[in-house]
């Protein structure tokens, strides 16, 4: 007699809120009038987040922390985690229902009669907002998962929405659509090595779970090798999403291509979500076996920040900078995953939330810097901009000097904390290049902050556009969360702390 | 037969896969080259499912084609839009954003 599994649907409810919330979207996209669809799109999307939010906080007083038969554990830092990923998508959401940042038809050529004639019509897709919500459902499994199917139908049903939205740019297409071609081949190759490491994953415990493999490593019965080359795979795939180096040539890549609003939605949700399920994956599955893969991850860790710092420098493009930037953010978070402890988790889970934000505000600055064609990414055009326009100019500041972590920002919180917590475990190498590489880093956002303030206007052309208020909204929010965790860090640091627990 | 053999294909698969990805030079080669890849995972799982005496690796294998499935349409519809607009699916062709 076959008894069907108990999924524990209430469990379950913020991510099938979401995911409801973005099968609506793809009704209405196919019912509704073009003239009433991007407000109902908007205001679908919108209000499926903040109802997700409420059922986290229905969900995070529970008692029974596993649903769908163990494949999906709620537990603190995972629903932290997911709340983190949904406050950061309300905001990006805003950002991307601001301005025509995207191709009225996405499968019209480009230049082409159709396309023209789409635009003159008002002929407008708005499949962006199912779209981001399908990619925000899979961002919210991805951390919780405790299974390798999960893990990998999660990582998948985050990307795949991903690839679409970087190539749907409505100015420079081609530039997008190429963004978008090797954000899919590379990220396809990259899922294909997270799908061998989970075989071999399985082949070594038995077991899919994660927690499986945890007591298999602990047994000690099982075929080392088959350990051995899942751990490495399984960390391929991993590494890939986060942008670490040797894996992170598509970021600056991807990032300037894509259309602006959606690169400050993955730069922020896709490194928080790809994060958490590093952790657990690293905390809960395969602590016991940290011998093996600490010394790797340990150099992945120093690489990454010295690459994504050194290389920074060298940009001349705002977007492609700032996706260094990130990349170098992604090796100080790797700190964290090598800590294993629970201050090193509380620490990483502070930075993650600190990044997150001053990522979306950076990247909504970004959209605001235009000529006549669009948006301006070139650094050389902005030089001066801060005489035009302080005030946006400074909130542009702000939002570098917390990446660089000077103190009174959220930035140096972070940095102080993972840095701290990578200490205490006597990890002194990864200590000392992360401030080095902190160091260099500041050296490139100081020279942004000269390039904007203290050298004379060249170019006339380029303007910063007065923003609308969902922009305004979005990017003062970003703004206050940086200064106010740089102030008061207590805020977030005591929450963290009671969140930082993985069940296993 | 010996079924360890079933992982030494496996891992020929998926080098295989790995190597045409990185040499090929058309886009729908190179997804070929990855979906290779993935049913050398699929392979793996079954073999391994066989290997511990339990199911949970067969069910894998189906997810998996589930996902391939979806990562057809997708990475399909991507490659057709990019031909479109520069009659070549060569990777080599799409090269703008190299500085």
């Amino acid at each position: 007699m076959l008894t069907a599994p108990v999924l524990n649907y209430s469990l379950l409810a913020p991510i099938l809120v979401v995911l409801g919330g973005a099968l609506l979207g793809v009704l209405v996209e196919a019912f509704l009038s073009k003239a009433v669809r991007p407000a109902a799109q908007l205001a679908i999307a919108l209000g499926t987040l903040v109802l997700s939010f409420a059922q986290i906080i229905r969900v995070r007083n529970l008692t029974s922390l596993t649903a769908a038969v163990n494949s999906v554990t709620i537990d603190g830092a995972g629903v932290f985690i997911q709340g983190t990923i949904l406050v950061l998508a309300f905001i990006a959401l805003l950002l991307i229902a601001d301005q025509d940042n995207f191709a009225a038809q996405a499968s019209a050529v480009p230049g082409s009669e159709e396309e023209r004639s789409a635009i003159a019509t008002g002929k407008i897709q708005t499949e962006i907002f199912p779209l981001t919500l399908f990619a925000v459902a899979g961002m919210m499994l991805f951390p919780l998962a405790s299974d390798l199917i999960t893990l990998f139908v999660a990582l998948e049903v985050l990307s795949l929405p991903l690839y679409l939205m970087a190539g749907l740019s409505r100015r420079r297409r081609l530039l997008s659509q190429e963004a978008a071609l090797k954000y899919f081949l590379l990220g396809a190759y990259s899922s294909a090595f997270f799908l061998f490491g989970a075989a071999f994953l399985y082949g070594f415990s038995g077991s899919l779970s994660l927690n499986g493999i945890a007591a298999a490593i602990t047994g000690g019965q099982g075929n080392d090798v088959f350990l051995l080359i899942g751990i490495a795979f399984l960390s391929v795939g991993l590494l890939f999403k986060v942008g670490a180096v040797p894996f992170h040539s598509w970021t600056p890549d991807v990032y300037q291509g894509a259309p602006t609003p959606i690169t400050a939605f993955m730069a922020a949700c896709t490194k928080v979500a790809a994060f958490g399920a590093t952790l657990r994956i690293f905390y809960v599955g395969l602590s016991a076996a940290q011998w093996e893969w600490k010394p790797i991850i340990t150099v992945v860790a120093i690489l990454t920040m010295a690459v994504g710092a050194i290389a920074a420098i060298a940009q001349r493009d705002v977007k492609r900078a700032l996706a260094f930037s990130s990349i170098a953010h992604a090796g100080f978070l790797l700190t964290g995953v090598l800590a294993l402890n629970k201050s090193g988790l509380s620490a990483s889970l502070f930075y993650i939330v600190a990044y997150g934000f001053t990522t979306i505000g950076a990247f909504g600055i970004v959209t605001l810097v235009r000529d006549s064609a669009g948006e301006v990414t070139d650094l050389n055009r902005w030089i001066g901009l801060g005489k035009k326009s302080p005030f946006i100019s400074g909130m542009f500041v702000l939002f570098l000097l917390s990446f660089a972590g000077i103190p009174l920002t959220s930035g140096f919180i972070g940095k102080f904390s993972l840095f701290n917590a990578a200490y205490e475990t006597g990890n002194i190498t990864v200590v000392v290049v992360g401030v080095l590489a902190s160091a260099v880093a500041a050296f490139f956002y100081l020279r942004i902050v000269v390039m904007l303030f203290f050298t004379e206007p060249t170019n006339d052309s380029v303007t910063v556009v007065i923003p609308s208020i969902m922009t305004r909204f979005a990017i003062t929010f970003c703004a206050l969360v940086t200064v106010v965790l740089g102030v008061y860090p207590s805020l977030l640091l005591n929450t963290t702390q009671t969140f930082a627990n993985f069940l296993k | 037969m010996d079924i360890s053999n079933y992982l030494y294909l496996s891992a020929l698969l998926f080098t295989i896969g790995a190597v045409g990805v990185v040499v090929r030079r058309n886009a729908i080669v190179v997804f070929m080259c990855i979906e290779l890849m993935l049913n050398a995972a699929n392979l793996a799982f079954v073999t391994f499912s066989r290997i511990n005496g339990n199911l949970d690796g067969q069910v894998a294998s189906f997810f998996t084609m589930v996902v391939a499935a979806c990562e057809v349409v997708v990475g399909l519809a991507i490659i057709v839009t990019i031909y479109r607009s520069r009659r070549s699916a060569s990777v080599d062709d799409a090269s703008l954003l190299k500085r």
